[in-house]
């Protein structure tokens, strides 16, 4: 056989490993978009009911106007998220500020009792555990989808490709800190 | 053996599931046709039968395993706190929501049933629901909806599916030939050839619903839904509950038996003999070691 011949089967068998690769690494891509997607829908949940609940909390507690600012400016940033940096930053602002409003609830027995805020109360409750579990649905995705193109030899064809890794959804360093509890 | 392997496995024992059963089939029907004097068309209408009766059993399976077991369907509104807990967990695995079912009996027991991951049922008692803690039925009900990503619940209704239609078929034959016997002669042998074909075929019955429900398979669903929980010891302490609950329950048939996460049936000769179940000691300690 001539050297083209050689040169011919080396660049077709090159060429069919590219095809596969590309493939696996849509396959992977697609698996993390569609993960995303499942913390989006959680995420819009949760903005959607905090309208409800500062009009719940207005009702009993009119004067703590300073509590609902910082909800409200999580809730627009959220909302207007573009990257899963962004969304990761104003969901964790948005449990930071959602903590001084439940905090503040305690001073009010009878918004504590109402049942609209209890109903409110449980469904961000829900929507967090949802939240959390769609996290780590999507970082599995992420996960697998990074060790794809990081890993040699496909390292070398995924950025000509035009695949990039994808970011993590994090948990805010603050919240995973352990309540201290003191007696 | 990971998530994925076990779904190739899977696979493989669903083909060699069919493979086996028509053997059988094709056989027993050549063998009543030939009593009749046309083995070719015995054999065809043998495997016609098995292909109806099975696929109509196979996609009526769950609603039939559900009415042995006396389940009923719950909503969202009616128990929130199961119905969030399963929704949860499937947003954790990526499955799509499987109906819930209770089953209204003070028995611990739990089982997950369906074709597919898009037609699968998870059935919990009302017993499971009161006696286990927030985290323990959350441990329960992440290894029932192992089974469900991992093919198991096909695999485990397409051998009881299969398997039955042995049992039927012979059953037919075997009556068929005893009305025949008035008239033919020479009947009382063929009716002992059937049953003596019956006794042999039933280990090979067996062995083919052990081949789908292997022990490795509770193992695997196991450590499957402790992935997703990540936490161990919810599961340990169910099952440990679960193990000492002294009651059986009601209604039950040997049939759906090695559904459960827990074998229901009282340790008696169907136990014993096809154990589908490994000790629940052994599968406590695995999860506490790791």
């Amino acid at each position: 056989m001539s050297l083209t011949n050689y040169v011919l089967i080396v660049l077709g068998a090159l060429a069919l490993f590219a095809f596969w690769l590309y493939n696996s690494l849509v396959r992977a891509k697609t698996r993390v978009e569609e993960a995303w997607s499942h913390i989006d829908v959680q995420l819009n949940r949760r903005a959607d009911l905090i309208p409800n609940l500062i009009e719940t909390v207005k009702g009993y507690a009119k004067h703590e106007k300073g509590i609902f600012e910082n909800v409200t400016k999580a809730r627009s940033a959220l909302l207007g998220a573009k990257t899963v940096k962004e969304s990761e930053e104003a969901d964790n602002m948005l449990t930071g500020a959602l903590k001084t409003i439940f905090a503040v609830a305690e001073n009010y027995p009878n918004l504590k009792a109402s049942d609209n805020f209890k109903e409110l109360q449980d469904e961000l409750a829900d929507t967090e555990n949802k939240i959390a579990y769609a996290r780590q649905f999507y970082n599995g995705n992420v996960r697998d989808f990074n060790i794809l193109i990081k890993s040699f030899p496909n390292v070398l064809l995924a950025s000509v490709l035009g695949f990039k890794a994808a970011e993590f959804f994090e948990v805010n360093q603050e919240t995973r800190k352990k309540p201290e509890v003191k007696f | 053996m990971t998530l994925y392997s076990q779904i190739a496995a899977n696979r493989r024992r669903t083909f060699f599931l069919f493979f086996f059963t028509f053997l059988i089939i094709i056989f027993l029907g050549y063998l009543f046709g030939a009593y009749y004097g046309n083995a070719a068309s015995g054999a065809l209408l043998a495997f016609a039968f098995t292909i109806v009766y099975s696929l109509t059993s196979y996609f009526f399976s769950a609603d039939i395993v559900l009415s042995v077991s006396g389940a009923k369907p719950i909503t969202k509104s009616a128990n929130p706190y199961l119905y969030r807990m399963v929704e949860n967990l499937c947003i954790g695995a990526g499955l799509p929501i499987p109906k819930i079912y209770l089953i209204n009996e003070p028995a611990l027991n739990a089982f997950a049933t369906g074709r597919d991951p898009k037609n699968a049922v998870v059935v919990v008692t009302r017993g499971l629901l009161e006696s286990l803690e927030n985290e323990e039925l959350e441990g329960v009900l992440a290894h029932e909806l192992s089974h469900i990503q991992n093919q198991d619940i096909k695999v485990m209704t397409l051998a009881a599916v299969l398997a039955g239609s042995i049992v039927m078929l012979a059953n037919i034959f075997l009556r068929s030939s005893s009305w025949g016997s008035s008239r033919r002669k020479g009947g009382a042998g063929v009716l002992i050839l059937f049953g003596l074909l019956l006794a042999l075929l039933s280990p090979v019955i067996a062995q083919l619903i052990k081949l789908a429900i292997s022990r490795q398979r509770e193992f695997l669903a196991d450590s499957a839904g402790v992935l997703l929980t990540r936490y161990p010891e919810g599961l340990a302490k169910a099952l440990e509950k679960i193990s000492k609950d002294p009651m059986p329950l009601q209604h039950v048939s040997e049939a759906t038996a090695h559904l459960y996460i827990k074998n229901p049936l009282i340790k008696g000769m169907f136990a014993s003999m096809f154990s589908t179940h490994p000790p629940v000691e052994e599968r406590i300690r695995r999860l506490r070691a790791a």
